[in-house]
């Protein structure tokens, strides 16, 4: 379990670094206190594509639990995640890094068609 | 017909407050035992918080106090497992709700009180604020044959326990024997109870790990705003209600807002609890209401 996690931060991580390819579909997703800016964000089964993340103030997080993906935002950096979605649906997301008051209300989701 | 122990209780609590300690089995002698005893656990009070899900926000706690210095046997001691202040950006203004949340708490006619943050009080700042009023974050300390660890799993943002407490946690349980009666107090859930409502603590495994060869291990926590019980293995874990507003059962809803308030009830939702230590590692509880209705 522990093993797992370190790998899927890791995995995070690089991603962060690169770009996207030139053929990926970038979707840029704002964070600022309390909301994510889409709040819905449609996706393409199958499509890979690169979410990019920006925070207009603190340090806030982005998780979906469905899909098994997460990422730190960090002020100042765009953060960049790699995902092709293998399930339709609705997937919740929210941000896991407290970051004041109604930061219990900050979530979003993706939705795959 | 002779009454036996846990009759009496269920007899006597519709009254109040039961002090187990005195009560005879049948068959066995009248006598105080002294590994019995029982605390109560408070939590989630938010003090500053001013909306609508509770517009008597600055009331509910001091009737908490109230309802606790009211009750016919007083405990043995208190917890308040976390989010004691509401959160606010201004660290100024965050000093001041925990004085005024201590200075409430002082009204509490048990002296033998414990604290422990949530990430309402710990999160922005790392507990600074915290510690200058309430102390260490963690710490262990025993009762009566019970050894209870408080867990901070909201100083750090991203809600985990971190690898010094960890270690910490390590050397602590290391000392205690394999069947020690063992109470972990703490505010986040330490097992995923709904994560896609951050319903969990980050390495929360990891201490479920630590506590797993000890046989008798309870948890009693905060942070969800209602009651709530689940088993991981052979250990229990005890949700309190809050202070401040309830929320709602785990995904019932697409956010995790609070309940509205009901003016034809107020209070519905919210109270405090006993919590009665029973022989081996047995934890009666009873729930209390803020104010009677």
């Amino acid at each position: 379990m522990r093993r797992r996690l370190f790998l899927g931060a890791a995995a995070a991580a690089t991603l962060a670094a690169l770009p996207a390819w030139p053929q990926e579909r970038v979707v840029r997703i704002a964070a600022r206190k309390f909301v994510f800016e889409p709040e819905e964000v449609p996706l393409k089964l199958g499509e890979s594509v690169v979410l990019e993340f920006t925070t207009a103030d603190v340090h806030m997080g982005f998780k979906c639990v469905e899909l098994g993906v997460r990422s730190d935002i960090l002020p100042g950096q765009v953060t960049r995640l790699r995902l092709t979605p293998q399930k339709a649906g609705t997937f919740g997301f929210f941000c896991d890094v407290f970051c004041g008051d109604d930061h219990e209300l900050m979530s979003g989701t993706l939705v795959v068609s | 017909m002779p009454v036996d122990r846990r009759q009496f209780l269920k007899l006597a609590g519709i009254g109040g407050a039961v002090l187990v300690s005195g009560c005879a089995r049948p068959g066995e002698p009248y006598a105080a035992d002294a590994d019995e005893f029982f605390f109560v656990q408070l939590s989630d009070t938010h003090w500053g918080f001013r909306g609508a899900p509770n517009p008597e926000a600055e009331t509910t706690l001091p009737k908490a106090v109230a309802a606790v210095n009211a009750l016919e046997t007083q405990p043995d001691f208190i917890v308040f497992t976390g989010d004691l202040t509401h959160t606010t950006d201004d660290p100024k203004e965050r000093r001041r709700r925990l004085a005024q949340f201590k200075e409430i708490a002082s009204g509490l006619k048990v002296k033998n009180v414990r604290f422990m943050p949530g990430e309402h009080d710990g999160s922005l700042d790392r507990s600074e604020a915290y510690r200058e009023f309430f102390g260490a974050t963690y710490y262990a300390f025993d009762h009566k044959g019970v050894h209870f660890v408080a867990l901070d799993n909201v100083s750090d943002p991203a809600a985990r326990i971190g690898e010094e407490q960890l270690a910490w946690l390590k050397r602590d349980l290391d000392a205690q024997p394999a069947d020690a009666r063992i109470v972990v107090l703490t505010h986040r859930p330490l097992f995923p109870l709904y994560p896609q409502w951050d319903w969990a603590t980050g390495d929360g495994e990891r201490a479920l790990e630590l506590l797993m060869p000890h046989k008798n291990v309870t948890v009693f926590y905060g942070h969800i705003h209602q009651e709530h019980h689940f088993k991981t293995a052979h250990i229990e874990h005890h949700a309190a209600k809050s202070l401040i507003f309830p929320l709602p059962a785990p995904g019932s809803q697409p956010k995790r807002a609070p309940l509205p308030w009901d003016a034809a009830q107020p209070y519905r939702g919210l109270g405090f609890r006993q919590v009665e230590a029973e022989k081996p590692a047995e934890y009666k509880i009873t729930e209390r209401p803020v104010a009677k209705a």
